[in-house]
């Protein structure tokens, strides 16, 4: 006769109810993981979009996903000439956040190439980008319909297509515009800001005595142009030739004085190391803390469990029953409630995990090795119980 | 051969000049199938003496034999398992009939067959059989909140029953059941009693449910002041 059972299904509303939040509290702590996971799984995901080889970006930078990396936009071809490349294109990153609907509306605006790598992996409704300026593919992140426009910079962009979940680090939605429509937003200048340019240029240029009129014109001409320039980029991508060596090719990029090459596995380790690393930590303490505050409400639990029991312990051992048997009682049911929590942690998680704010991802590794902390945590729980039990005395039975 | 065999059974709580001898130089046997009752008033030492011959409470000296089996001499004797002989040799009847209260009678007495090692089918007959003898055929699978006290005490008796013992130990098992249901089962014990060739040992200080008992001890301050026995 399993004792553990029969007590569970006599009190089983208390039982329920104590699961139930024991559940919640292992929801959260489940939910911990999934945000952790979907920290590296969002980090990682423009990166795995590109499926580039190569990143060339800004020397002495560690790429555009951490800092400000600025290249100029013509690099692609010398990158695209350097051996062992067989594709190479240039991607600019922007986040921006704008008032869409009276709200606040943030994204990550990924210009590309429509001929290179970096664009949307896959369209789910509409069409890839096909003219060259003011269309654009969202991820569904944004929350955004086929035929919406955004207002970015001096023009209008039409959605014309939805990607998956593609997100930056941060956890913003992307949004794929051209490579020129994106330079502009991100380099363009207004034209206030070009009016003061052209005149402190030529205020300059008029100072400059040694030079002929047609001289200063031209000189006027060509700094303005270099300034309202926008063939700027943050990265350029590149895929290696089948057979090319990564770290020779690496390191041919390197020679060059003013850019760095980061291979796929160092951008990983950027961001999934480098930039979500304290949020690894602050995680991991949130899911210490609320597992040692499961642990002690278990052991609460088994404990006062254990107390309101001492007479049909003290009954069961004065009619001869094994120690194995109480204790067997106790283990069990701590088992079981833990085993429930764990289990109604799970479906609520599974149930609401679409509908947090930010990407939870749920790996079998993670939940197994929860299963087996909370298997940890329910059998030390219990001990507190079984020594009470162990230590109860069969003369307890007898008197009123 | 007697069920239970006393001589100078003493207990003593404490040491020097904190002693207390709860239990003094107590020698008596009882027959199998003999009904006794402890008779006294509170703290006089009767529990004490239940409680030792149930195997719970160790003597400080004298000698207790249960079923021709030395249990102890001067202290528990070595290499007894005193959890085996209490499950195989003794019942216990308690005054708040301690049923388990998230069982039903019927599991309430297979559970004591089972921690004795009886197969399920088996303990269910045996259970099923006993519960019915006592009228609560009715009421097997019914929890103990859902019984009255006379009927619960009347489950705590068929699971004291359950594994056929010696000797059965009822702590005042009328204490909480009002007069007539006392009675009853007072009545009871001295038909398991005959019909069981069961000895029976019930500590109560009620005078008036010791009627029709074989033997009645009175104890006073841990002695056993007076042995009445019943007229032939």
């Amino acid at each position: 006769m399993n004792l553990a059972i029969r007590d569970i299904n006599y009190h089983r509303g208390r039982f329920i109810l104590t699961s139930i939040g024991l559940g919640l509290l292992l929801g959260v702590v489940m939910s911990m993981g999934g945000i952790y996971r979907g920290l590296i799984a969002d980090a990682l995901a423009i990166l795995q979009a590109t499926d580039a080889d190569l990143w060339v970006v800004q020397q002495n930078t560690n790429g555009p996903f951490a800092e400000s990396s600025r290249i100029p936009e013509d690099l692609k071809y010398r990158i695209a000439g350097v051996p062992g490349i067989a594709q190479a294109s240039p991607l600019s990153f922007q986040t921006i956040q704008i008032e869409r609907q009276g709200k606040p509306f943030r994204f990550f605006l990924i210009g590309y190439d429509q001929n290179g790598l970096g664009g949307p992996p896959a369209i789910e409704a509409g069409r890839p980008i096909r003219q060259k300026r003011y269309e654009m593919v969202v991820s569904q992140g944004t929350k955004m319909n086929l035929g919406d426009t955004l207002h970015l910079g001096l023009n209008d962009y039409t959605v014309v297509g939805i990607t998956g979940k593609i997100v930056s680090s941060s956890g913003d939605p992307a949004v794929f515009v051209t490579l020129a429509d994106a330079q502009q937003i991100q380099f363009k200048k207004d034209n206030n800001a070009i009016r003061n340019d052209r005149a402190r240029i030529e205020a300059k240029v008029a100072g400059m005595r040694a030079i002929t009129p047609p001289q200063a014109k031209l000189l006027k001409e060509n700094i303005a142009a270099l300034t309202q320039s926008t063939h700027t980029v943050n990265a350029v991508v590149a895929r290696l030739a089948p057979g090319a060596s990564l770290s020779e090719t690496q390191e041919r990029i390197g020679r060059w004085n003013h850019l760095r090459a980061l291979s796929v596995a160092q951008q990983t380790e950027i961001l999934s190391k480098g930039m979500i690393e304290k949020a690894r930590m602050q995680l991991g303490m949130f899911r210490i803390i609320l597992l040692v505050i499961s642990g002690v409400i278990i052991s609460l639990i088994i404990y006062t469990s254990t107390l309101d029991k001492i007479r049909v312990i003290a009954t069961l051992k004065l009619i001869g029953s094994q120690n194995r048997v109480i204790v067997g009682m106790i283990l069990q049911q701590s088992l079981l409630m833990g085993g429930i929590a764990y289990g109604v942690g799970y479906i609520l998680l599974s149930l609401t995990k679409d509908k947090f704010p930010r990407r939870i991802v749920l790996t079998p590794f993670d939940l197994q090795s929860l299963l087996v902390i909370v298997v940890l945590i329910c059998t030390i729980a219990s001990l507190v119980g079984i020594r009470k039990a162990l230590r109860v005395d069969p003369a307890e039975a007898l008197g009123g | 051969m007697y069920a239970v065999e006393v001589a100078g059974l003493t207990k003593i709580y404490g040491q020097g000049d904190t002693a207390v001898t709860a239990l003094c130089e107590a020698s008596f046997q009882i027959e199998p199938g003999e009904l006794v009752a402890i008779l006294g008033p509170s703290g006089s030492g009767k529990t004490t003496l239940l409680t030792a011959i149930g195997l719970i409470n160790e003597p400080t000296h004298g000698t207790l034999v249960i079923d021709g089996i030395a249990i102890a001499e001067e202290g528990w004797l070595p290499g007894l398992d005193l959890k085996t002989i209490r499950r195989e040799k003794l019942g216990f009847i308690f005054q708040a009939h301690n049923l388990i209260p998230f069982l039903s009678a019927l599991d309430n007495v297979i559970l004591a067959l089972e921690i004795n090692h009886q197969p399920r089918a088996e303990a269910k007959r045996r259970a099923t059989e006993l519960l019915t003898s006592l009228n609560l055929g009715h009421r097997l699978h019914n929890y103990p909140k859902a019984l009255s006290g006379g009927e619960a005490q009347r489950v705590a008796i068929a699971r004291a029953l359950a594994n056929r013992p010696k000797v059965i130990l009822a702590d005042e098992p009328t204490a909480a059941l009002d007069t007539e249901n006392g009675k009853n089962v007072m009545a009871l014990l001295k038909k398991i009693a005959e019909e069981n060739r069961s000895a029976v040992m019930v500590v109560t200080h009620d005078h008036r449910m010791v009627e029709g008992f074989d033997r009645i001890f009175q104890v006073h301050d841990g002695r056993i002041v007076r042995e009445e026995r019943a007229p032939a």
